[in-house]
C-alpha cells in the first residue's frame, strides 16, 4: 500500500469522527432545546390535574370563556376572565385589549404560565377558529351592533 | 357549463399524462424517435388541457357560476373582481388546480427548450415530470375536484376566506410560492432522469438544471418575503415571522435549494459532493410536497388549513413513493456518484462551501424537527403540544450568524488553497468594517447580543463583498479607461453568475440588518383613547381624531383615525387602522395601518372599540428598519435575475 493512500485513509477516519461529533452535539442541542420549549396543549381540567407539574411552565390553555366572568379595565388594560371546559375552571389574567368579539362561551386559547397563586398569566390570547368560518349570529352582525357608527356619513 | 368543460379537460389530461409517461420511456428504450415525439406531443397537450381547466375555473368564478362546487365554496357576488379571481387559490381545490397548471407550464417549457438535446436524459426527465403531473391530475379528478356539481344551484356564496380577501399581497404571495415550489420538480426530474439514462456520472444534467433551480429559488425567495410582508400588513401583531408551520413549510425547501446552489459550484469546479447534490435535489422536491401536504391537508391547524379529508393519504403515499424510488436509484448509482476531487486545504473556498452546507442542513433539520414534533407527539403519545418560538430562535440564531460570517469568508478565499499571507490579507482587514457597523448600531440604540453579532458579521461580510466589486471595477477602470459606472456594469456583465451571487448576498445582508434592527429595538404601547387623547411612543405621538363606520359592498368597516406627530409636534401622517367585518365570519379581520420610512415604521392597530365609538383601544408599535426586509428581498431577487443572464459554463469539465 502506498504512503499516499494510507494518508488518505487516516484523513477520512478523522473526517468521519468529526462528522459524528458534530452530529451528536447538534442532536444533543436539538433534544435539549425541544425538551425545554415544548408547550403543552391543556384544558382547564387537565391543567389542574397536573398539580405542581403544571405550575410555571409554558402552557397553551384551551377552553370556553365562562359566562359573566369577563372583567376588563380599559384604562389599565387589565383583563380577567375564567376559562372552563365543563369540568375544571381556571382564572386567567392578561394585559391588553380583548378581541372585539370577545363573548361569553366563546372558544379561546391562551398561552402563558399557571402561577402558584392559581391565576394563569397569559401572554397571548387567541380566539379559537374552527376550520370553517362561521357567519355571525342574529343580532351580532356589525350593522346591528354598531348602529350609531354606521349612521354617520362615511368619511 | 364550465363545470363539465373543466372536469372533462382534467379527465382527458389524466389519460394523456398517463399515456405520455408510459410511451416516452418505451420509445427511448427502443430508440423509436417517432414514438418519442408522440409522447412529447402528450406533454404539450397536457398543458393545453390544464389551461382549458384553468380558464373554465376562472370563467366560472368571474361569472359567479355557483353550480360549480368550488365557486359555491369560495365565491360571492359582492366580492370585488380582483379578489374573486384570486380566490382561485383561496382554498384547497383551487390551489391544487394552480399547482397542476404551473407544473404543466414548467414541463412544457422545459421540453420546448431542451427537446433537441442528444441522449436519453431529457426523455427520462420528462417521464418523471409526467409522473408528478399524473399525481396532481389524480388529485384534481379525485379528492380535490374543484368542478363538482352543486344542485340546487345556490343564488350566492359565502365569499373567500376573510383573511385572503383583505389585502392585495394575497394576489402576489401564493402565485410566487407556487412558481417556486413547483419549479423544484424540474431539478428533481433531471436528477432522476440522469440516473435512469445512465448519465449521472457526467455533470450535464446539472448544467441543464442550473437555471431552472435558480428560477424556482428566486420565486420562492420572493414568495417568502411577500408572505412575511402580508403577515405584517394583515395580522395586526407587528411581526413578520412566527415559525408557524406554514412559514416553515415554505422556508425548508428554500434552505436546501440554497445549499444546492452553493454545493453545485463545488461539484462543477472540483468534482466533489456529487452524491450529496443529488440528495439535496431530491430532498428539496420532497420538502415542497411535504409543505403542500402540511398546508393543504389540514393536519396542522393554521390560517392556511381550512380542510380535512382524504387528501392527506394521497400526499403521504406520494411522498413515500418518491422517497423509495429516489433512495433505490441513488443507492444503485452510488458508484457513479463518487467524488473525483479532494480537499486540498482547510482554508479554501470549498471548505467554506462545505461549512455552508453543514449549516444549511442543520438549519433545515432544526425547522423540520420543530415543525413535525407536534404531529409525532400527538400520533405516538396522544399528547397535544406545540413547539415554542424560543426553540426555533435558540437553534437558528447561531446558525444564521455563522452563515452571515461565511458569506464573507467564502468569497474572500480562493479555490483549492492559498498561501497564509494572502489569506491573512483577505480575511483580517474587513474586521474593521464589522466593528464599525456594530458600533454604529450600538450608538443608535441596538443592545441585544444576537443583534450586535449580526451587525458585526454583516459589516464584515459586506465589506468583503463590496471589496470584490471594487477590485474588479478598479481593474477595468485602469485597464480599459472605463468610467466607474461602466466598469461596474461590465464587470457584472462579464461574470453574471459570480456577481449575481454577490448581489443576492447583499440582499441577504439588507434583510439581516432589517431583522436585527426591528426585532432588537422594538417599542410597543397599548392604550384606550377617547377622541382628543394622545399616546406617545419614543419620538412619535398619535392623537385619536375619531372612530367611524363604513359600509362597503362586501364588508363593514370600522376604523379609527389617528394623527401621527413627530417629537417637535409636526403632523407626519394620518393613520387609519381598521377592522373589516365580512359576512362569512363572526370575527373581524384586523387591518393595521403603517407609516413607513427608510429608518422606521410606526404601526398602529385598532385592538377594540366601544360600541358607540366613544373610545378606541389602540396598539402602537415603533420598529426601526422594517422596510429594509422588503427592499432586501428585492435585491435578493435582482441577484437571482443577474445570475440567470449567465449562459452555460464555457469551460467543459475535465474528461472523466
Amino acid at each position: 500500500m502506498s504512503d499516499a493512500s494510507g494518508k488518505m485513509k487516516g484523513r477520512r477516519r478523522w473526517a468521519v469522527a468529526g462528522v459524528v461529533v458534530i452530529a451528536a452535539t447538534f442532536g444533543w442541542l436539538l433534544y435539549g432545546g425541544l425538551d425545554k420549549n415544548v408547550v403543552f396543549f391543556l384544558t382547564p381540567a387537565e391543567l389542574l390535574a397536573k398539580g405542581t407539574d403544571g405550575v410555571e411552565v409554558p402552557v397553551r390553555l384551551g377552553g370556553q370563556v365562562k359566562p359573566g366572568s369577563v372583567a376588563w379595565d380599559d384604562q389599565t388594560l387589565d383583563l380577567n376572565f375564567v376559562v372552563v371546559d365543563g369540568v375544571g375552571e381556571v382564572k386567567v389574567h392578561s394585559t391588553g385589549a380583548p378581541p372585539q368579539m370577545f363573548r361569553d362561551g366563546m372558544g379561546v386559547i391562551v398561552e402563558g404560565q399557571f402561577g402558584r397563586d392559581g391565576v394563569f398569566r397569559s401572554s397571548s390570547l387567541m380566539v379559537k377558529h374552527s376550520n370553517e368560518y362561521r357567519p355571525p349570529a342574529e343580532g351580532q352582525r356589525p350593522q346591528e351592533m354598531y348602529k350609531t357608527l354606521f349612521k354617520e356619513s362615511p368619511k | 357549463m364550465m363545470g363539465p368543460l373543466g372536469h372533462g379537460a382534467l379527465l382527458v389530461a389524466l389519460v394523456v399524462a398517463a399515456c405520455g409517461m408510459l410511451l416516452i420511456p418505451i420509445a427511448t428504450r427502443r430508440k423509436r424517435r417517432d414514438w418519442q415525439l408522440i409522447g412529447y406531443a402528450a406533454v404539450h397537450t397536457n398543458f393545453l388541457l390544464l389551461t382549458v381547466a384553468m380558464i373554465a375555473m376562472v370563467t366560472a368564478l368571474v361569472t359567479h357560476d355557483f353550480s360549480v362546487s368550488y365557486v359555491a365554496q369560495v365565491g360571492s357576488r359582492a366580492t370585488p373582481l380582483l379578489y374573486t379571481i384570486i380566490s382561485l387559490w383561496g382554498a384547497l381545490e383551487g390551489s391544487i388546480l394552480l399547482w397542476g397548471w404551473v407544473l404543466a407550464l414548467y414541463v412544457s417549457a422545459v421540453l420546448w427548450i431542451n427537446q433537441d438535446r442528444e441522449g436519453d436524459l431529457v426523455p427520462y426527465a420528462m417521464t418523471v415530470l409526467l409522473g408528478v403531473m399524473l399525481f396532481f391530475v389524480i388529485l384534481l379528478v379525485g379528492p380535490a375536484n374543484p368542478f363538482g356539481t352543486v344542485f340546487p344551484v345556490p343564488l350566492d356564496g359565502p365569499g373567500p376566506n376573510p383573511l385572503l380577501q383583505n389585502h392585495w399581497l394575497m394576489a402576489v404571495h401564493p402565485p410566487l410560492l407556487y412558481m417556486g415550489y413547483v419549479g423544484m420538480a424540474v431539478p428533481f426530474a433531471f436528477a432522476m432522469g440522469a440516473m435512469l439514462a445512465g448519465e449521472v456520472a457526467q455533470d450535464g444534467w446539472m448544467r441543464l438544471v442550473r437555471r431552472w433551480m435558480l428560477v424556482s429559488w428566486g420565486f420562492l425567495a420572493a414568495a417568502i418575503i411577500a408572505g412575511m410582508w402580508w403577515s405584517y400588513e394583515v395580522l395586526g401583531w407587528g411581526g413578520y415571522w412566527a415559525w408557524d408551520p406554514v412559514e416553515n413549510a415554505s422556508f425548508m425547501p428554500w434552505l436546501t435549494a440554497t445549499a444546492y446552489l452553493h454545493s453545485a459550484m463545488v461539484q462543477e469546479r472540483r468534482g466533489m459532493l456529487r452524491l450529496w447534490n443529488v440528495n439535496l435535489v431530491v430532498g428539496t422536491f420532497v420538502l415542497t410536497i411535504l409543505g403542500t401536504f402540511l398546508t393543504r391537508s389540514g393536519i396542522i391547524s393554521s390560517v392556511h388549513a381550512f380542510t380535512t379529508g382524504a387528501i392527506g393519504y394521497y400526499f403521504l403515499s406520494f411522498i413515500a413513493i418518491v422517497l423509495v424510488m429516489a433512495l433505490v436509484m441513488v443507492a444503485g448509482n452510488s458508484e457513479k456518484l463518487r467524488t473525483v476531487g479532494t480537499l486540498d486545504s482547510a482554508l479554501s473556498r470549498e471548505t467554506a462551501f462545505l461549512g455552508n452546507n453543514l449549516l444549511f442542513t442543520a438549519f433545515t433539520f432544526t425547522v423540520l424537527v420543530g415543525t413535525l414534533y407536534p404531529l409525532v407527539s400527538e400520533a405516538i403519545q396522544g399528547v397535544k403540544v406545540s413547539v415554542g418560538e424560543p426553540f426555533f430562535n435558540r437553534m437558528s440564531l447561531p446558525i444564521m450568524v455563522l452563515l452571515l460570517f461565511l458569506m464573507g469568508v467564502g468569497p474572500a478565499l480562493p479555490w483549492r488553497s492559498a498561501p497564509p499571507g494572502v489569506v491573512r490579507d483577505k480575511l483580517l482587514p474587513p474586521i474593521v468594517g464589522g466593528v464599525l457597523l456594530a458600533a454604529v448600531a450600538f450608538l443608535l440604540g441596538s443592545r441585544g447580543g444576537w443583534a450586535l453579532v449580526t451587525f458585526l458579521f454583516v459589516g464584515y461580510s459586506a465589506t468583503i463583498t463590496f471589496r470584490e466589486f471594487y477590485i474588479g471595477s478598479a481593474a477595468r477602470h485602469r485597464a480599459h479607461g472605463e468610467g466607474w459606472a461602466t466598469a461596474l456594469l461590465r464587470l457584472v456583465g462579464a461574470n453574471p453568475r459570480r456577481y449575481g451571487g454577490y448581489v443576492a448576498h447583499l440582499g441577504i445582508f439588507i434583510v439581516a440588518i432589517g431583522i436585527a434592527a426591528s426585532g432588537g429595538s422594538r417599542l410597543e404601547r397599548e392604550a384606550t383613547l377617547a377622541p382628543g387623547d394622545s399616546l406617545t411612543l419614543g419620538d412619535v405621538t398619535v392623537a385619536l381624531r375619531g372612530v367611524w363606520g363604513r359600509q362597503e359592498p362586501q364588508r363593514y368597516v370600522i376604523g379609527a383615525t389617528l394623527e401621527l406627530r413627530s417629537a417637535s409636534g409636526a403632523v407626519i401622517d394620518t393613520l387609519a387602522p381598521r377592522m373589516n367585518f365580512y359576512p362569512s365570519s363572526d370575527q373581524p379581520v384586523p387591518t393595521p395601518d403603517v407609516n413607513s420610512t427608510v429608518f422606521r415604521d410606526v404601526y398602529a392597530n385598532l385592538q377594540t372599540f366601544r360600541e358607540d365609538g366613544s373610545t378606541a383601544t389602540v396598539k402602537l408599535i415603533r420598529e426601526p428598519l422594517v422596510s429594509w426586509i422588503w427592499m432586501g428581498g428585492g435585491v435578493l431577487v435582482l441577484g437571482a435575475l443577474i445570475s440567470l443572464l449567465a449562459g452555460p459554463r464555457r469551460r467543459e469539465p475535465e474528461a472523466a
